[in-house]
């Protein structure tokens, strides 16, 4: 579905993604982890044609994504940090979405339902919490049914009782076999969401494997104690 | 997005300035022909910075709006090019409110609306260099630096390096040349061609006087609206191609 061939991205003299290679399919989860600074968000940004690789090319269902835009259509996009118009009132946003959108679909409301916004829709965008802000990200995202969900850190800065809402929209439209993209720090929360790693440092794709591959591999049942094991491994190999 | 802009307070207290203004200009003269002098100076200095620093500004504040836009299936020209339509239809807005209404009631003739006319294309042409600024630099300091520095080149020292050129190369005939050295400033040109329009032949500067005979004409003045028009189109259109290859 998705096909990421030797990307290369450098801002100025810092390369933040180095030959990167990647292939997602429709149906699978995948996480995509590492420390920050590891270029997790460039890569999300350069399959959102955000950011524009210096080399390589990202192709979207076998069509190379440069210079086209409409496949974003298959895609919902929740931002890390997501930053609104401020003088704009939520109704007005998610209007306005829907507007760009121009989808003969009926919209998925249940996470607009799920977290009480429109109880919220005078309110001007400005005025929000942080977590607010997110839930809006996060309804945005999943509006359109899209095929593909690229999350980046959904439940940063959501209340406990938001990010399970939040945890449970996303099992269940794996479960309509969609191809979802998280990154996330809380390696806790993925144990039971995802199906795929990938390890990613220094801009560099360190290991992209299916959980169980590195459960059986690790001998661990949590996918942190797996990573972390590998990163021992990693250490061990480097200090001899 | 419009929307949006026009509710900024900013808009609304422009708009307002520059009603205070206008209108102040023509009830405190008993003479509406120093009125129209004063508000000239208003379209010239006051509208173009205005135009520049808030658009500037605007654009940089939107950053994040544009990300959240480029998340969707929207073309990344048409989002520039929507920003900037929609700077532009605010702030004409504005300008024809607040300058465009005084002119007509004090001063109701061809010179009037030659002014408006000009002072459209200014606000105009000023977004357009904002949105050049906003693409020079993702440092936002820096942006509106630049943008101060265009618009005292364009205000203040522009006219000074003429005159300046105009003194040194006295003995020459550099008329011609400096029909060109003129167009390469926005401002001069509008200065040039709302003087033409007006009988205060003392008040032309030494700028002025050469183009009597060139833009006094029909075709003079054509060709000075569309080197304006070219002032709008050329920034506008670099920074679109920058701002295809930005990085979000």
């Amino acid at each position: 579905m998705i096909e990421i061939q030797h990307i290369h991205k450098n801002f100025g003299r810092l390369q933040v993604l180095k030959d990167v290679s990647l292939t997602c399919n429709k149906g699978q989860c995948i996480a995509l982890i590492g420390p920050n600074g590891c270029g997790k968000t460039t890569l999300i940004k350069a399959i959102l044609g955000m950011v524009v690789p210096s080399s390589g090319n990202i192709l979207f269902n076998g069509k190379n994504i440069a210079n086209d835009y409409l496949y974003r259509q298959n895609i919902g996009y929740m931002p890390q940090i997501g930053r609104y118009p401020e003088n704009m009132t939520i109704g007005h946003i998610v209007e306005m979405i829907k507007h760009i959108r121009k989808s003969d679909q009926q919209p998925d409301e249940d996470l607009l339902k799920a977290f009480d916004l429109p109880s919220l829709y005078e309110k001007r965008m400005r005025t929000l919490s942080g977590g607010t802000t997110q839930k809006v990200s996060a309804t945005l995202a999943f509006l359109f049914n899209p095929d593909v969900l690229i999350l980046d850190e959904p439940t940063a800065g959501l209340d406990p009782l938001a990010s399970e809402i939040l945890k449970e929209k996303i099992i269940s439209e794996k479960e309509k076999g969609k191809l979802i993209l998280i990154t996330s720090h809380l390696l806790s929360e993925l144990d039971d969401l995802v199906t795929e790693i990938i390890f990613m440092q220094e801009g560099v794709v360190q290991f992209h494997k299916t959980t169980s591959q590195l459960m059986d591999h690790t001998g661990e049942q949590k996918i942190a104690k797996a990573i972390a094991n590998v990163l021992k491994k990693q250490h061990s190999e480097q200090d001899n | 997005m419009i929307l949006d802009i026009v509710k900024s307070k900013m808009v609304i207290a422009y708009a307002v300035l520059l009603a205070v203004l206008c209108f102040s200009a023509f009830n405190l003269e008993d003479n509406s022909t120093k009125g129209v002098l004063t508000v000239q100076s208003i379209i010239l200095l006051t509208v173009p910075l205005v135009s520049l620093i808030f658009s500037t500004i605007y654009l940089y504040n939107s950053n994040e709006f544009i990300e959240l836009l480029l998340g969707q299936p929207v073309q990344r020209k048409k989002i520039w090019i929507s920003l900037f339509a929609g700077l532009s239809l605010s702030l004409v807005i504005a300008f024809l409110i607040s300058g465009g209404v005084p002119l007509l009631l004090y001063a109701p003739s061809n010179l009037a609306l030659m002014m408006i006319l000009i002072g459209c294309l200014i606000t105009v042409i000023f977004v357009s260099l904002a949105c050049l600024c906003a693409m020079l630099t993702r440092d936002k300091a820096k942006g509106i630096g630049i943008a101060i520095l265009i618009w005292l080149f364009f205000a203040l020292l522009f006219d000074g390096l003429l005159l300046f050129i105009l003194f040194q190369f006295a003995d020459y005939p550099i008329e011609k040349p400096m029909i060109a050295l003129a167009s390469l400033s926005p401002i001069d040109l509008s200065r040039i061609l709302m003087q033409l329009h007006m009988d205060v032949s003392a008040m032309m500067g030494y700028t002025g006087a050469i183009f009597k005979d060139f833009f006094g004409n029909t075709l003079g003045m054509s060709m000075a609206i569309l080197l304006l028009v070219l002032w709008i189109v050329i920034p506008f259109w670099i920074s679109l191609r920058k701002f295809k290859r930005k990085d979000l």
